[in-house]
């Protein structure tokens, strides 16, 4: 995949393969620029291919695909919808809910995966009435409420200060286990990566290729306190060391 | 109503009106302003009240074509508006004849309108009608070209068509546009219908003040424009109201407050 034309194009991605379990939870780090988030605008569809193909479960992707789920960096909620209006966006567009969508008939369902995440009693609130972690929340609610196969999640703690991060992780973390959804997060906070991920691929910048793929030897559902482990600390220091280098 | 609000709201607009009128009476009698030049304030409410029969029937055929054109040019805006934020072709195509008819004073088309229409409120509906629709393309297209692409992405990423898209983010995030515009349309659809039975009508408060500019009734002519100002204000008012009712959302800065 390139951006540009000709001689002044950019090569941003290069001969890249992800292999990802049903349900399990991988996560992509590399430097700044090295093709993270266009990855996963190409996988999800929303960014044309060129030159080259890409294959998700088996099938070419032309566009985008119905069965993902996205939360970006910023939040990206419609701010004249409540949270509740927020969350019920994809049923409204993603068949089969479409067809017999009501608002009535799948309140309780959005509502209850609010809460899930502790935004029980901000249903009605619109976006500006909620703090920053609070609308991510309600962004990946968003990204899940049509039970998509996998969850694509782009930097999506990028913008919180670090003690809702950590609250967000846990979130994060619950909501995966308990619905078993396959994740692919892109961050480049690689605590955020080893904390959460099953699977973390190292990228290079330009042109983006997998330099390493490390599973994290911790057993998931995993604690905060595992964060402070010296264990913890080995794996995060080695991916560290890999991405200075290329 | 808080009293500080209600100080801010009401009794400063109210006393700065009174003082101006107060200004104007006495900058008549200091200087034995002629009648015929500039009526003072007492004269004029005299004739308003005095004609009053013959103002309000003139009065009410001027507001109404108004609305009538108002009306027409609401539509007929939205849709041009949707139409050319919709692609950029379309958007290229018309932009630059849009632009070189607005450009087209309307005072000129009037005659022309009566010749189709002949006398009557037919010219002076299309009239506002031309002059009002402006705007509204302009706001409702400026809107929908604005859109965030990342608002636009959440729908794309779901595999959303253009016209979902549209209607899920590009109609609902131009309305705060859409309605700001309609404060500019509705003076202007007002001013459209007084122009237009200026230059040739048989009713409305514009061909009044002809009337009375003709049979040297300046008292009168002044009461047709203290007229035209309050119905501006009110109608203004109204579609502010109308705005803040349907985009409170993008107003939330002054609600909190």
């Amino acid at each position: 995949m390139a951006y540009g034309r000709g001689a002044a194009a950019v090569r941003a991605i290069d001969e890249v393969t992800l292999d990802i379990a049903k349900g399990e939870f991988i996560a992509v780090v590399g430097p700044s620029g090295c093709g993270k988030s266009s990855l996963m605008r190409l996988i999800s569809g929303l960014h044309p291919t060129l030159g080259g193909t890409l294959t998700v479960e088996g099938k070419a992707v032309t566009g985008p695909v119905r069965s993902v789920g996205m939360a970006f960096q910023n939040s990206n909620l419609l701010p004249w919808r409540t949270a509740l209006e927020n969350v019920l966006l994809p049923l409204e567009i993603v068949q089969p809910y479409r067809r017999d969508f009501s608002k009535e008939k799948y309140s309780a369902k959005a509502k209850a995966l609010l809460e899930s995440v502790g935004l029980g009693g901000f249903t009605g609130k619109h976006p500006w009435e909620l703090s920053g972690g609070m609308q991510q929340r309600t962004s990946i609610c968003r990204a899940l409420i049509h039970e998509p196969e996998i969850l694509l999640l782009d930097e999506p703690f990028g913008a919180l200060d670090a003690f809702t991060r950590e609250e967000l992780w846990c979130a994060l973390r619950d909501l995966q286990a308990a619905r078993k959804v396959t994740v692919m997060l892109v961050t480049h906070d690689l605590r955020e990566a080893v904390f959460l991920a099953d699977t973390v691929y190292v990228m290079s910048s330009r042109p983006g290729r997998i330099v390493r793929r490390c599973q994290v030897p911790m057993p998931r559902p995993r604690d905060l306190e595992v964060t402070y482990t010296q264990q913890f600390q080995d794996v995060v220091h080695e991916l560290r060391a890999l991405i200075g280098k290329h | 109503m808080e009293q500080r609000e209600f100080a801010i709201k009401v009794v400063s607009p109210a006393a700065f009106v009174l003082a101006m009128f107060l200004a104007w009476e006495a900058a008549c009698r200091a200087f034995n302003v002629p009648l015929a030049i500039l009526p003072a304030p007492s004269d004029v409410f005299a004739a308003l009240w005095q004609y009053r029969k013959a103002i309000i029937d003139n009065s009410w055929v001027t507001l109404w074509t108004t609305l009538a054109g108002f009306g027409i040019a609401t539509v007929f805006g939205l849709a041009l508006g949707i139409a050319i934020g919709w692609h950029r072709a379309i958007y290229a195509g018309i932009y630059p004849v849009l632009v070189g008819f607005n450009s087209v004073p309307k005072v000129a088309v009037v005659p022309v309108l009566i010749l189709w229409f002949g006398l009557g409120e037919v010219p002076a509906i299309l009239t506002a009608f031309l002059i009002s629709f402006f705007p509204i393309v302009v706001n409702v297209a400026t809107g929908l070209a604005t859109t965030e692409p990342e608002l636009e992405d959440v729908l794309r990423a779901l595999g959303a068509s253009k016209l979902d898209v549209m209607r899920k983010v590009g109609i609902p995030r131009s309305l705060p546009y859409f309605f700001g515009s309609l404060k500019v349309a509705i003076t202007l659809a007002f001013v459209g219908a007084v122009v237009s039975e200026t230059v040739g009508s048989n009713k409305g408060i514009g061909k009044l003040m002809l009337d009375a500019q003709a049979a040297f009734q300046v008292p009168i002519v002044f009461a047709g424009l203290l007229v035209l100002a309050v119905l501006g204000i009110l109608l203004y008012a109204a579609t502010a109201v109308i705005e803040a009712r349907f985009t409170g959302w993008a107003f939330r800065g002054q609600a909190s407050r």
